[in-house]
């Protein structure tokens, strides 16, 4: 039919973002389910004058990525479990000293080695809070092949404009799903590259931003712009302070660049919640089921909707809050035993009930588990919500796992 | 639930080639036919030996849920394969098992056997094509994409040198389907 259709595999389809969004170095070290991304950027990046690496280990791979991004050339690696723990010490760096790169995790079953061929969304936490410290981050959440294309060119396009590592969160079923994808219409897509400074270099200071944007324009490495870089608490002139006001000063921005901008970063799809009675709150590979559960449920009379969050963190409150004041329950259907859960409940402010559901077979939830969970709440509702028997996220007909 | 939405489980053991039979039925009906595709798959970490499955939704509309839950064909070469999923497949829906590997299975009009792995090896010398031999028979049995699609679609990802070999395979599948 036409030239830019094309079955893609996920992991693909991040690879070719990748170079579209302009990544021209990757530094890593294959695992699965993530090695197709370092497969194929193996050989793709040489074909359009980048580098590609594999390192010693993953530690290794985060710190080059830091460096080649220094230097001026957008930078990535991917990973999945194990990796992504140990890439954590590295990406508090990259948080603190703004360095602006790509880290895509491939959710496999942990913790530890745990299922590395099964899907899960174990690390939704980690993504947040896996290095120390109070750090400034953006995390994104693909379900689908054309969301690993897209949502890579985003995540560089964050990091570019906030200069903020951000992590692109995926999983086994949607790294290797393979998926019709119409390329030609993501051609358009708009790219963004970091701000450079517009004064000499000896007036440059290189963690000064201006109020409006928080964000300091980047010079890059061997460009003439001679500059201090450190994982200690810096001032402005990037060398380190222990005076409070400026300790505080640069924490405080950090934290403001991320928070003032959150209308722009964070971003969700909302299905049927014009008249939901019932939210579902789901993301990745199990939004994919729970769209389909929550059409059943339209089906069967129950006003079912759906908050699928792209941006998971920073959360979106506002509109989780908003929703809240709306429907009587929120379900949270996750590939884990509770974690975003948490975030939908503190959002809520009590206004609605949230109840979890938890799956950890390391399948994909079926439409039918989240089907029997809507069905389940919207009884308990219809029935007087009375707290002893308050659905859980174990309760109910949760179909047996398949072996 | 859609009534366009037409489900394939393919499943056996890894080196059949399932991975491979999804991937081109998915592109024949995407990229020659210009439906919604999906492919997925389950393994086990052994790349020989361990169950297989791959699977394939096709549809006219977006697809929500990728994953098979009941299919409307299923393909099964091993007996293992067949005594697991037989069971999944939805009312009216075609199973297709091979024969060779394939020794019992319960009495339904729903269920074809051909000797998908036997009839590879009789048409071109080599029973690793058994999983073309395979996408033919669905192809014939289901319509769910034309002939010529499925060819186009067989070309585009068999290694070169080979092209003659899997459109002989595929041809077998066809026959062996109008043969039964």
């Amino acid at each position: 039919m036409s030239g830019n259709i094309k079955l893609m595999q996920g992991n693909e389809a991040c690879a070719e973002g990748a170079i579209k969004a302009g990544c021209r170095f990757f530094a890593g070290y294959p695992i699965t389910p993530s090695s197709e991304v370092a497969e194929i950027l193996a050989r793709r990046l040489p074909q359009v004058g980048g580098k590609f690496i594999q390192m010693e280990d993953e530690i290794a791979s985060m710190a080059a990525v830091c460096g080649a991004s220094l230097a001026g050339v957008k930078s990535m690696t991917a990973t999945s479990g194990p990796g992504f723990s140990l890439k954590q010490e590295n990406l508090g760096y990259a948080s603190f000293t703004e360095i602006p790169c790509v880290v895509v995790n491939v959710m496999r079953g942990g913790p530890s080695t745990g299922s590395p061929t099964s899907p899960a969304q174990g690390d939704v936490m980690q993504a947040r809070w896996g290095t120390h410290g109070d750090h400034p981050i953006i995390v994104l959440s693909c379900s689908s092949v054309k969301d690993m294309y897209e949502l890579t060119i985003r995540s560089f396009n964050l990091s570019e404009r906030f200069r903020v590592p951000v992590i692109l969160l995926s999983d086994e079923i949607v790294a290797h799903m393979r998926e019709r994808v119409d390329v030609g219409a993501l051609e358009s897509l708009e790219i963004f590259n970091r701000v450079k400074p517009a004064c000499p270099p000896e007036e440059y200071q290189p963690y000064e931003a201006s109020p409006e944007t928080d964000v300091p324009p980047m010079a890059n490495f061997g460009e003439g712009y001679r500059y201090h870089i450190t994982g200690l608490t810096h001032d402005e002139s990037g060398f380190t302070t222990q005076k409070p006001h400026k300790v505080a000063e640069l924490h405080e921005r950090l934290h403001r660049k991320i928070e003032n901008h959150k209308d722009e970063i964070i971003e969700t799809r909302n299905y049927y919640l014009d008249d939901a009675q019932i939210a579902v709150f789901a993301y990745g590979s199990t939004a994919r089921s729970a769209l389909r559960a929550v059409r059943e449920a339209r089906n069967r009379g129950i006003k079912a909707g759906l908050i699928q969050p792209v941006t998971i963190w920073p959360f979106p409150d506002d509109l989780v809050h908003q929703v809240a004041s709306q429907v009587d329950a929120f379900i949270v259907p996750e590939m884990n035993l509770g974690m975003m859960v948490r975030e939908v409940e503190r959002a809520a402010h009590g206004q609605a009930e949230v109840i979890g559901q938890s799956l950890v077979t390391w399948e994909l939830f079926t439409p039918a588990q989240v089907l029997s969970k809507i069905e389940e709440v919207f009884n308990w509702i219809t029935s007087g919500s009375t707290s002893d028997s308050k659905p859980s996220r174990t309760s109910g007909a949760l179909a047996a796992a398949t072996e | 639930m859609t009534n366009d939405r037409y489900e394939i489980r393919l499943s056996g053991s890894g080196g059949q080639g399932l991975i491979l039979a999804g991937i081109i039925l998915a592109e024949a009906a995407a990229i020659y036919e210009g439906k919604e595709a999906v492919q997925t798959q389950s393994y086990g970490p052994e790349s020989r030996g361990g169950a297989s499955k791959s699977e394939v939704v096709i549809s006219g509309s977006e697809i929500d849920y990728p994953k098979v839950t009941s299919p409307d064909l299923l393909l099964a070469m091993t007996q293992e394969s067949c005594t697991k999923y037989l069971g999944d497949l939805k009312e009216g829906g075609i199973a297709i098992l091979d024969s060779f590997f394939v020794e019992k299975w319960p009495d339904n009009a729903n269920v074809i056997a051909l000797p998908l792995t036997t009839i590879a090896k009789e048409v071109t010398g080599k029973t690793i094509v058994a999983n073309i031999v395979a996408v033919g028979a669905i192809v014939a049995l289901s319509g769910i994409v034309s002939k010529e699609s499925i060819e186009k679609a067989v070309l585009a990802r068999v290694p070169k040198g080979t092209e003659e070999m899997n459109l002989k395979a595929l041809q077998a599948g066809f026959e062996a389907v109008a043969n039964h």
